[in-house]
């Protein structure tokens, strides 16, 4: 079996593990024969141009619909054979922005809650800490469409918490913010792995948003061309680092995607 | 950030301490399908342009185009009619049913396409079963199309269209909830199938005029027959008949067996046809790369 960091793991479940798994949309092959996983207290950066295949591969751990071939494991919870305890232990951002922007925060908060099974005091009591957690809670009578949008990138962080997961999903989480947002949010989320022991899958094609003691994941055209630590990979490549390494693996001109 | 080897092991305790099976008790299931509907109720309150345009869309039928034909189309007495009743009268029920269809279409639609985008992903990433959560829109979205009816019926009241006595505003609440979830159910199958219909304006031309026109909405059956027994036939097909006329016996304190059997049967096929659209191995989604 494959595994990023085998060593981390310490003889508990992978936070999130994905075997083989392939993936079509009719003649066109989405995600061919991906595996890797992702340790418990990891920050994981999922690396791939637009088309690489991340959307899909999220779609699939999230379970909007199932794998053609493959596994997908979430705390040693198969996503397919038990979904409602693997969901449950899976915190999800995604790319588009999912907050309701007619309803309060707090409101919002409350919707996941229910989401969730959670309800009445305990729900509000919840929806105080995350909104602490990520230094939103002054806000939570307002409505999300007066946020910026760097702000309600931090709500849905915090509601991706409400529920308590172990493992957290962000779908290239800062497209369309700016470099204090982008830069706030990256700090809030590494802030979750290194101070709650949180795991991270971060999807991105944005290079200097990876840190040296970040594992990665190269995507490219539905293959999962390298994986390991970002020393690693870049020296695998025969790159200087992993910009040079990305734009190596990958055919992509470096100035355009390391910004 | 690495952690430290130590943290490490209090992270593995936590995690290991996590990992038995929850599963979940009905206390959480009633809690989440009451978030669902407050969350639908509360958006439709502060819709306030939604609100109107569903109270308006009736009412312009009813004081403008029925107020029209009310002198030139009579009805004859047809049960549960029990006197000549005027045209206004009689278009009643089918606009309550056009208010629950464009309910219908827009809760389920809109949750795929317009600006609430990726809602539809957020509810799914749930970890009920898709099963109740696909129910719980469902019903959320009754519970709003019953706002809007009664709200309509209220104007309609101070318009003197009112049952035979107030009682019939209780019969008609179980024939709206059947109806309700038969065009929900559609809209939420629609929204799975068809990936061209990207606005609501194609719904409107292909889904919800043709029902509604195809139908004894407008005219008694025995009146299309007059004109085209074709059309009369295929109003007799579409279940948007029989709701109406579910609505109109229920609004006159009867049951229309036949068309109870109708709606029912077709809100049950919807329904299913709907959560086997949304399950993850064998439905639409696959095909359609996605919401």
């Amino acid at each position: 079996m494959t595994s990023v960091t085998p060593e981390r793991h310490n003889g508990v479940a992978a936070a999130l593990e994905v075997e083989g798994v392939s993936h079509s949309y009719g003649r066109r092959k989405a995600l061919d024969n991906v595996s890797f996983s992702v340790g418990p207290g990891r920050f994981a950066v999922l690396l791939g141009l637009n088309g690489a295949g991340k959307s899909t591969l999220f779609s699939l751990i999230t379970r909007l619909f199932a794998a053609q071939s493959g596994a997908i494991c979430i705390f040693n919870w198969d996503v397919s054979r038990a979904p409602g305890e693997a969901l449950r232990r899976l915190g999800v951002v995604f790319q588009a922005r999912t907050l309701d922007l007619d309803l309060s925060i707090s409101q919002n908060l409350a919707y996941h809650a229910a989401l969730h099974g959670i309800g009445g005091r305990e729900a509000k009591q919840r929806a105080r800490e995350v909104l602490e957690q990520v230094e939103m809670a002054d806000r939570a009578d307002d409505k999300a469409r007066d946020l910026s949008g760097g702000q309600i990138r931090r709500v849905e962080i915090a509601r991706a918490l409400l529920h308590r997961p172990k493992m957290l999903l962000l779908d290239e989480p800062t497209v369309g913010l700016d470099i204090r947002a982008r830069a706030d949010i990256l700090l809030h989320v590494r802030g979750l792995v290194a101070g709650e022991g949180i795991s991270v899958l971060w999807a991105t094609h944005l290079i200097d948003e990876i840190e040296a003691s970040d594992d990665v994941l190269v995507l490219h055209r539905g293959q999962l061309i390298d994986k390991g630590n970002v020393g690693e990979v870049a020296s695998r490549a025969g790159a200087a680092d992993i910009g040079a390494a990305f734009a190596k693996l990958t055919g992509a001109g470096r100035a355009e995607d390391a910004r | 950030m690495t952690n430290p080897a130590s943290n490490d092991a209090a992270i593995a305790k936590e995690i290991a301490k996590d990992l038995g099976l929850k599963g979940f008790g009905a206390a959480q299931y009633a809690i989440c399908l009451k978030g669902v509907v407050w969350r639908e109720a509360l958006r439709f309150l502060h819709q306030r342009e939604r609100f109107v345009s569903a109270l308006v869309r009736p009412l312009v039928w009813l004081f403008i185009f029925a107020a029209g034909f009310r002198s030139v189309l009579g009805v004859s007495i047809i049960p549960p009619y029990d006197t000549y009743v005027l045209y206004d009268v009689y278009i009643t029920p089918g606009l309550m049913a056009m208010i629950q269809l464009f309910n219908g279409m827009q809760s389920s639609l809109s949750m795929v396409y317009d600006r609430e985008m990726g809602n539809m992903r957020t509810l799914l990433v749930s970890p009920f079963p898709r099963w109740f959560l696909l129910t719980s829109k469902l019903v959320a979205g009754v519970a709003v199309s019953l706002l809007q009816v009664y709200a309509f019926l209220l104007v309609a009241y101070f318009w003197e269209i009112e049952p035979p006595s107030p009682w019939g505003y209780l019969t008609l609440a179980p024939a709206l909830i059947l109806s309700g979830l038969m065009f929900g159910a559609l809209g939420m199958l629609l929204s799975s199938l068809i990936k061209q219909l990207e606005n609501f304006a194609g719904v409107m031309n292909f889904v919800i005029f043709p029902m509604f026109f195809t139908s004894s909405a407008l005219y008694p059956l025995w009146r299309v027959r007059e004109g085209s027994p074709w059309l009369a036939f295929a109003c007799e097909l579409n279940p948007f008949t029989h709701a109406v006329e579910l609505i109109r016996f229920a609004f006159y304190e009867q049951i229309n067996p036949f068309a109870l059997a109708v709606v029912l049967s077709a809100a049950i096929v919807f329904l299913a046809a709907a959560i086997r659209a949304y399950d993850p191995s064998r439905g639409m989604l696959v095909r359609r790369e996605g919401l």
